[in-house]
């Protein structure tokens, strides 16, 4: 019993890493209706770009953790101006954008590999302080509430910011109609701007955390977060950011008990994209989106 | 002729990786040519592949006999496979494909008769350069007939607008299954053929990353037209010896001029690499 309630417990550790990385891609796609192919690349280069300040200049992780989100989220802006603002006119933005997005995320890529080597990296112990405790048999480390925590804290704060502030209106005014939100005097390339430094940042935020759980980083770490990513949010509904959350959750969750019951380790991706392909099929709006005429 | 011998001798099997590339490239472009977007043809290859290599290694079935039943056996996979799934459009449908396409290759990890994550080792090495090229040109030829048929338009339609030509009475659904399966059955007998030619595959080589590399030689090549995907995977597979002939040895200098042609040919040019060479009116139209 308490080593299934430990699995569930580390399913909810890896799932708010999970949802924070989904909640950025599902941002994008909410507003423009383009998925981000790059977004997992950005979530690596932020990783890595806090473990380089950390071991480079011997920057506490809790100084390091602000540089690097802020420097995935210029990454976003860099995103958007050159790989999708200029096809934005174009008829077919959506397939256009998907390729060029693939295109910054084989050129992001191959910089974290020029950069950083191919190999796997880790954070220098003690980057963070870290107490164990155990509680009914479970064993809680201090870093997994602290990684909890921050992507909590992360998730709320960009729903505070959807619901409360200008800005953030406005990229759900964007959200709803480019046109209606033009006609409204928004100016609708800044806050298509802002909507990619703020999705991007959320990526590196989750890939610093994601390094620190897994006290591993390599550049080529995006690729297996990408295609959850892709699933936890369908399993949400495409651009839902309370979706995502749960999605990601739900995510994490499901590939621990998969583990958990079947004892293989490498069946945990199998369910997960037998879900993603059933919920595809059966209801392509995701739990928690809103049913669509056009699904293009 | 001494300086051809030459060539193949160093170069045969880049020349060989190209015709199978330039194949899978042929496998996706009939499925994108109906407007559809798959990620999944990379593995419609790894069904061919692993089908072929278990029948030449388990059963010992003629080579002829193993690559067409891979071929059949994707394009049965495609049928049932695709009649759910095409009713989704655009960036979903590109998502189910590509979870069918990771299902397909986590079941090659998991299963004992595919040799697991090691995959399968040993197959011999029958598929010559001759029958490559052969395959190459009857499907090219294929496709220029297919493109001028009532199949050809009927794809073209639905591409440039699904609600239109299902409004004139072509039956969309139907149409887009045959260019999945076309396409699956391309796929898969290129599959089954690299497996004859590369003596080992594994569930990696069949992956996202190689659905993706197929996406690229098409939109690298020009998708309006057959002969785009050919020019895209024969550019993209020479491109890393033609680097290392200039001295450029380092992977993620490689990787990163992949990225960057890419980057511009979507950018610059919607309709690919072919539209360059070709000033004819039916390539170089706008996308829809």
């Amino acid at each position: 019993m308490s080593l299934l309630l430990q699995q569930l417990v580390n399913g909810l550790f890896i799932g708010s890493v999970y949802g924070l990385f989904a909640v950025g891609y599902t941002l994008v796609f909410g507003v423009l209706d383009i998925l981000n192919m790059a977004h997992a690349t950005v979530f690596t280069l932020g990783g890595l770009v806090a473990l380089w300040l950390v071991e480079g200049s011997g920057m506490s992780i809790w100084a390091a953790f602000p540089l690097a989100v802020l420097f995935s989220g210029l990454l976003g802006l860099v995103l958007d101006r050159v790989a999708f603002a200029p096809l934005r006119q174009r008829s077919d933005t959506y397939f256009s954008g998907l390729i060029s997005s693939i295109a910054m995320a084989i050129i992001f890529e191959s910089a974290a590999l020029g950069l950083f080597g191919a190999h796997t990296v880790r954070f220098p112990p003690n980057t963070i302080k870290t107490d164990i405790w155990r509680i009914e048999g479970v064993t809680i480390t201090s870093l997994q509430v602290e990684i909890v925590l921050v992507a909590l804290i992360l998730m709320g704060a960009l729903s505070l910011f959807l619901h409360r502030t200008r800005t953030g209106k406005a990229i759900r005014a964007v959200a709803e109609s480019e046109r209606t939100a033009r006609l409204l005097g928004i100016h609708v390339d800044g806050i298509i701007a802002s909507t990619f430094f703020v999705s991007s940042a959320l990526g590196g935020a989750a890939g610093i955390l994601f390094g620190l759980y897994f006290d591993a980083l390599s550049p080529d770490m995006g690729r297996s977060i990408e295609l959850k990513g892709l699933a936890v949010i369908v399993l949400g509904g495409m651009g839902s950011i309370p979706g995502a959350i749960l999605g990601g959750l739900t995510f994490g969750l499901s590939e621990v008990l998969t583990v958990a019951v079947t004892g293989k380790s490498n069946l945990r991706d199998a369910v997960a994209f037998t879900v993603l392909f059933a919920v595809l099929l059966l209801r392509p709006e995701g739990l928690l989106g809103r049913r669509r005429a056009r699904e293009v | 002729m001494a300086f051809l011998m030459h060539f193949f001798a160093v170069y045969g099997n880049l020349v060989n990786f190209i015709g199978i590339n330039a194949l899978m490239a042929l496998g996706l472009y009939v499925t994108l040519s109906a407007g559809q977007l798959s990620l999944g043809n990379a593995a419609f290859a790894g069904i061919g592949g692993y089908t072929a290599g278990i029948l030449t290694m388990q059963f010992h079935a003629p080579y002829i006999l193993s690559i067409t039943s891979g071929a059949m056996l994707s394009g049965i996979v495609a049928v049932l496979i695709g009649l759910p799934v095409l009713r989704l459009r655009g960036v979903f449908l590109a998502m189910a494909t590509l979870s069918f396409g990771e299902v397909v290759r986590i079941a090659a990890v998991n299963l004992t008769i595919t040799g697991g994550a090691q995959g399968l080792v040993g197959i011999p090495n029958k598929t010559t350069t001759g029958l490559i090229f052969t395959v190459l040109a009857l499907t090219g030829y294929f496709m220029a007939k297919l493109r001028q048929s009532r199949i050809g338009w009927s794809f073209e339609s639905i591409r440039e607008d699904e609600a239109a030509a299902a409004s004139l009475g072509v039956n969309t659904t139907f149409y887009k299954t045959v260019a999945f399966t076309i396409g699956a059955i391309i796929s898969g007998l290129a599959g089954g053929m690299y497996a004859h030619l590369n003596f080992i595959i594994s569930p990696g080589e069949f992956g996202f990353s190689a659905a993706v590399q197929l996406l690229i030689y098409n939109i690298v090549g020009g998708t309006r037209i057959w002969y785009g995907p050919l020019l895209g995977a024969t550019l993209l597979t020479a491109l890393p010896e033609v680097l290392r002939g200039i001295g450029v040895t380092a992977g993620p200098i490689r990787m990163c001029v992949n990225g960057i042609i890419l980057l511009l040919v979507i950018l610059f040019l919607p309709n690919g690499l072919i539209s360059l060479l070709s000033r004819s009116s039916s390539i170089a139209g706008p996308r829809p």
